[in-house]
């Protein structure tokens, strides 16, 4: 069946693929914050953020083995893809930069997901619906933990509220590429297999203004937001994140482990 | 190594296995600020769903009775064997009272 | 329940011979000491190193596992050991606050690690470079660390027999995945039944140094068992260790490293157990002393976390500072 707009059709694993990589990267780059954090208390904090990307990326990475039926497990999917098949948004896999830079990017990333999860629980898709409600509460407490950060730091120290704006001046350009429709994308949502993000576009502004009114921030003008993840073209950063992630697969291939 | 760091707070931490249950004293951390602590208190002692609640206090707002007084405080109620009902005679088949 | 408040404010203990006998009664009854309770001063020393070094040694040991995080083959493999090295700093952050019960710092013993004053389990300063190396860690290292904990469960320091409760049920699933990732690798192809052997062959001999000296090279020893913080001596513990790691090894194929391994059916009190070789001393106290191979990175990535991180802690209490002041502002202007 190559019916690109049905249910299991290649655009529909095209659209998962992309949601699923989105939270295997970040939830790499998170998971290298373990060991190193700021403080005892966020060794466990950054970890559990982690976990449940991961843990939603090994939900998903299964159901697109599932539909795809041709004997490809959810590492295959995960471990074995050249570059420029992944199709994940390019602020996942910016470098973890310091504190500030990491918990903005949470922030930015939860407060898209939180609701686009929500909006999956009325998703065609019987999979995306049960993954909808958990990974929902999921973002919703990276929200708060990141927000809360994001205030701190922002409207703590004189450092702090420097290295708070040097992290909007860099992560921003990144954030217009979560609401962008790929043709895929597309098909789903006229199937009814993904949400739409547009409508999601202004509740997430307002929340982020909110939270920015509380640390001293404001949204900056971006001439030129960037984007080429959704088709595979990435940063140089990203070539490094997968010789390390698919070191073990690729030095001894066909392995159980 | 900066100067001299000023300490964080350390907090108390409490959690209510489930509903109908008492909250616990299960230990404490470190955290600027009670919404920091309770954050950090979620995510340190509920990683295997060990609760529903959590309560955090300031470890320095906590009043403690003096050991040294243990005895005065705690011994005068050993013997009031009064308050405790086997100290009171029912014939047996009174039944359970 | 203790305060800080309250902790060293009567540290001055009178230590008379009355004074210890009374105090070695309460432990001979098994009453745990709280820490407001009048202790000797080598009790209280005694357990602020314990605790600390055993803290240390779950936050340095975040970092040869920490090593293959990003490395893991697989997504089941990745989350297992991202969790497992988070309970690590958890099982640290539960030390650290029961040491702090005695009137130490956080900050304070932090300083002293990264000085090198204080000392943490020299498995550590050893390398992970090959994925075989998880395996073994969490199943030796991990194996050898619970022979030591479960009796500290026992110790008669309440803060440190709770917070040591939490850790062993926590770490309860830490030894089966390692050895679970050693039976996968046994199973597998030439390469990996390769991987595995000389991982156990670099890992053996550092898991039997983790008990410390032999008891009568262990100064330490005989007071603290006296005390009820140490409930076995380090020998005894060791013997344990071998005698249940020597057939899982062989269950998966494995050869333990050392020539002089031996049953003997009179050990144990005639329930037999395994003669092993010697243990090479010098090597332990060369990485005791800061010689191993990676002692100074594994210092200088605490260091690093540790100062990197001050930006941020000074934030989040300057922050703290800030909204006291404004809804103190708010108060008095509501007035």
């Amino acid at each position: 069946m190559t019916n690109n707009q049905s249910y299991g059709g290649a655009d529909h694993i095209e659209a998962l693929l992309a949601l699923a990589d989105d939270h295997l990267i970040l939830g790499h780059r998170l998971s290298e914050w373990c060991g190193h954090a700021p403080m005892l208390e966020e060794d466990l904090s950054l970890p559990n953020m982690a976990l449940d990307l991961l843990g939603q990326a090994r939900n998903l990475f299964a159901h697109v083995a599932n539909l795809e039926n041709c004997g490809k497990s959810e590492d295959d999917l995960a471990y074995l893809r050249s570059d420029r098949e992944y199709k994940n948004c390019l602020m996942v896999e910016r470098p973890n930069g310091d504190f500030a830079h990491t918990m903005l990017r949470q922030l930015y990333f939860a407060a898209f997901m939180q609701p686009y999860w929500q909006a999956m629980e009325d998703s065609t898709d019987d999979t995306l619906r049960a993954l909808a409600g958990k990974a929902e509460k999921e973002m919703s407490y990276h929200i708060r933990h990141a927000g809360e950060w994001v205030v701190r730091l922002g409207d703590g120290t004189e450092e702090s509220a420097h290295r708070m704006v040097n992290a909007v001046v860099a992560l921003h350009p990144y954030t217009d590429e979560l609401f962008e429709i790929s043709a895929p994308l597309q098909n789903c949502i006229e199937h009814g297999l993904l949400p739409d993000p547009t409508p999601i576009r202004a509740p997430w502004q307002a929340m982020i203004e909110d939270i920015f009114s509380q640390a001293y921030l404001t949204i900056p003008d971006v001439p030129f937001p960037q984007e080429g993840g959704r088709h595979g073209r990435h940063t140089e950063d990203f070539g490094h994140l997968l010789s390390e992630l698919q070191y073990m697969q690729r030095a001894y291939p066909g392995m159980a482990w | 190594m900066s100067k001299q760091p000023a300490s964080t707070p350390l907090w108390e931490v409490f959690i209510r296995p489930r509903n109908g249950l008492n909250h616990k004293h299960v230990g404490s951390l470190h955290a600027a600020d009670g919404d920091l602590a309770l954050q950090a208190a979620r995510d340190v002692y509920t990683r295997r769903g060990e609760g529903n609640s959590i309560w955090v206090v300031l470890s320095k707002e906590i009043i403690a009775s003096d050991p040294d007084l243990s005895e005065e405080n705690f011994d005068p109620s050993s013997d009031k064997i009064y308050r405790h009902p086997s100290f009171y005679e029912i014939p047996d088949d009174i039944g359970h009272m | 329940m203790y305060s800080q408040g309250l902790i060293g404010a009567d540290s001055e203990t009178e230590e008379s011979e009355e004074f210890l006998a009374a105090f070695q009664a309460r432990i001979d009854r098994e009453e745990k000491i709280e820490p407001n309770d009048p202790m000797p001063q080598g009790y209280r020393k005694t357990l602020v190193r314990q605790i600390g070094q055993h803290a240390h040694s779950e936050i340095v040991g975040m970092l040869p596992e920490g090593n293959w995080i990003t490395r893991a083959p697989t997504l089941r493999r990745k989350i297992a050991l991202l969790a497992k090295v988070q309970d690590e700093g958890g099982h640290g952050l539960y030390l650290y606050c029961a040491a702090e019960t005695l009137g130490v710092s956080r900050e304070q013993m932090t300083e002293e690690l990264l000085s090198g004053k204080a000392k943490y389990s020299s498995i550590f300063n050893y390398p992970t470079p090959s994925w075989a190396d998880i395996g073994a860690i969490g199943w030796l290292v991990d194996g050898a660390a619970i022979m030591n904990q479960v009796p500290l469960c026992r110790c008669s320091f309440g803060p440190y027999a709770r917070a040591m409760v939490r850790v062993c049920k926590e770490e309860s699933f830490h030894q089966r995945q390692g050895y679970e990732l050693m039976m996968t690798l046994t199973e597998g192809t030439d390469a990996q039944r390769e991987m595995a052997q000389d991982a156990l062959n670099r890992w053996w001999w550092p898991s039997l140094m983790m008990f410390g000296p032999h008891d009568s090279e262990s100064s330490n020893s005989d007071q603290s068992m006296l005390w009820k913080i140490k409930r076995f001596s380090n020998d005894e513990l060791r013997q344990k260790f071998v005698d249940a790691t020597v057939p899982q090894a062989e269950r998966i194929g494995l050869t333990v490293p050392d020539p002089d391994l031996k049953w003997n059916p009179e050990k144990n009190d005639g329930e037999g157990g395994y003669d092993f070789g010697a243990i090479d001393w010098d090597e332990f106290w060369r990485v005791v002393k800061g010689g191993g191979p990676m002692n100074r990175d594994r210092i200088a990535a605490r260091t690093k976390a540790w100062e990197d991180g001050a930006w941020v802690r000074e934030a989040a209490l300057a922050h703290a500072e800030k909204r006291k002041q404004r809804m103190q502002a708010a108060k008095v202007a509501a007035e």
